[in-house]
């Protein structure tokens, strides 16, 4: 698979050989596997999105050229062109279906992210999409429900006044667990605060570990959920 | 780790869950199909007639709409697709420069690697014609069928998408490949060991368990597999976290952990 990124791997230096070989087609489908694995919303890979964005427009422009014009060879030039056209059908699977599962993801948790750091893991669209989705979630639980409670329990966000915390909001799951692999070997790496758990991580080893301790190595991109 | 005790030969729910010691919660257990699990038949035709009856230990309960983590097999397929494959076109093409890399030109009679997708394009329609892989050959997957079954705690390394590619391979390039049914049966019967060896290292996880180490497992069965170990190590997790705490003395058994377990109240789910 793709190596980790260059902007976030420490070791950016020695693996800028192998950067130069990963496609943005591997960034994005490591990016799409890890989103979809992961239980909470992750970083938006925005210059990335961008980049594949522009490529897409480009091959488009290419092919409607070619079906425009009208070429000697039609036999080749069919295949051509449908290839290219798979090619691109490819990348935008890949594109709809990584903003897809974090229209999912946003959907579940939107009051959490709100409410959390993890809104700066949003796109500029997908922040104004949450504040749209909770204001029309909001109005619509007040008039169909929470209007009609007693005095105390009105709240979208506590279960009554007297709750200490926002309980009725749903949270994802950390401690979920995922299949993971990683790059480079990072050695024994303990996962638990309690100081019992400690495992070795080699690399290309399929494990299957808690989401929560390993939540920084994912960022970090020195693992790759599987 | 991952370690076979038993043989199991049933592939029934019953006996899956026995086996794998969670008999107990049987009662907040369904018994259907889940429809949201691949089912291996659509990815070999030719084993359509075997359903591995495991794949419906999904309805266990436990975590919370895994939905979003599921891939589907076709989604598998789809990452599979993009493993470089040789062909030998017949045609002159010129060099295509696409979103996923450069690939070409391409020569007739001159070999060249491309992503999988392209190939089985190229050959459908009468292009080019794909050349074998090496680990596809019948004296490889003998010796690989013969080390994993003697090997009962251990997978062998095989690519990490053979399932796909192979069948990618068997749909579009059948006459391509050398010796095809054999080559077929071997593939199949080394991902019967293989399964069974996952099923039998399930009977080992217990609230001890904090992860599981699976070595040069491949994709397919990673996916087949992953909604089950999920909600089983979610479901220890839950349950058995707070005996590994109190419990420091007692060496990590399974047995005795279920007499203990008996003896508490569990609260009900």
């Amino acid at each position: 698979m793709a190596s980790g990124s260059g902007t976030w791997s420490a070791e950016a230096e020695v693996d800028e050989s192998l950067l130069a070989a990963t496609t943005d087609v591997d960034l994005l489908k490591r990016a799409w596997r890890n989103e979809k694995a992961a239980p909470e919303i992750l970083q938006f890979e925005a210059s990335l999105v961008l980049r594949i964005r522009e490529q897409i427009k480009l091959i488009c422009l290419v092919l409607q050229e070619e079906t425009v014009e009208e070429f000697v060879d039609n036999g080749v030039d069919d295949l051509i062109v449908s290839l290219y056209q798979m090619d691109l059908d490819r990348s935008l699977f890949l594109l709809r279906s990584y903003l897809r599962i974090r229209l999912q993801k946003i959907e579940k948790y939107m009051i959490h992210i709100s409410k959390t750091d993890l809104w700066n893991k949003l796109s500029e669209q997908e922040q104004k999409f949450t504040k749209r989705c909770i204001d029309i979630m909001e109005k619509h639980l007040n008039e169909s429900v929470l209007e009609r409670l007693p005095y105390g329990y009105q709240s979208i966000l506590k279960q009554s006044i007297s709750s200490d915390e926002d309980d009725m909001v749903p949270q994802p799951q950390l401690d979920t667990f995922v299949f993971c692999k990683t790059k480079d070997a990072v050695g024994a790496f303990q996962l638990d605060d309690v100081g019992d758990e400690i495992i070795d991580l080699v690399a290309d080893d399929l494990n299957v570990v808690r989401y929560k301790s390993i939540k920084g190595l994912v960022e970090a991109g020195q693992i790759d959920l599987v | 780790m991952m370690s076979g005790l038993t043989y199991d030969d049933s592939f029934s729910d019953q006996n899956i869950l026995r086996a794998s010691g969670l008999g107990e919660l049987q009662p907040c257990l369904g018994h259907n199909n889940s429809a949201e699990l691949p089912q291996m038949s659509s990815v070999n035709p030719t084993s359509s007639a075997r359903r591995l009856k495991p794949l419906s230990l999904a309805s266990m309960a436990g975590q919370s709409d895994p939905q979003l983590s599921l891939l589907s097999a076709p989604e598998v397929e789809f990452l599979a697709e993009d493993e470089m494959v040789e062909i030998v076109p017949n045609i002159k093409m010129e060099s295509l420069n696409m979103i996923c890399g450069d690939f070409g030109p391409f020569f007739p009679q001159i070999a060249c690697k491309v992503p999988l997708w392209l190939a089985a394009a190229l050959k459908k329609r009468g292009k080019c014609t794909i050349r074998t892989p090496e680990w596809m050959s019948v004296d490889k997957l003998t010796q690989v069928l013969e080390t994993e079954r003697e090997t009962p705690r251990e997978f062998q390394p095989l690519p990490f998408h053979y399932i796909e590619i192979s069948k990618l391979l068997f749909d579009h390039a059948h006459d391509d490949v050398q010796d095809t049914y054999m080559v077929r049966s071997l593939i199949e019967d080394i991902r019967d060991v293989r399964f069974h060896k996952v099923e039998s290292g399930l009977e080992n996880i217990s609230g001890r368990t904090h992860a599981v180490k699976l070595k040069n497992l491949s994709a397919m069965e990673v996916n087949i597999v992953r909604p089950f170990m999920m909600r089983t190590l979610q479901a220890f997790y839950k349950h058995d976290n707070p005996q590994i705490i109190q419990q420091h003395n007692i060496s990590g058994r399974k047995q005795p952990q279920v007499l203990t377990r008996s003896t508490r109240n569990l609260r009900p789910r």
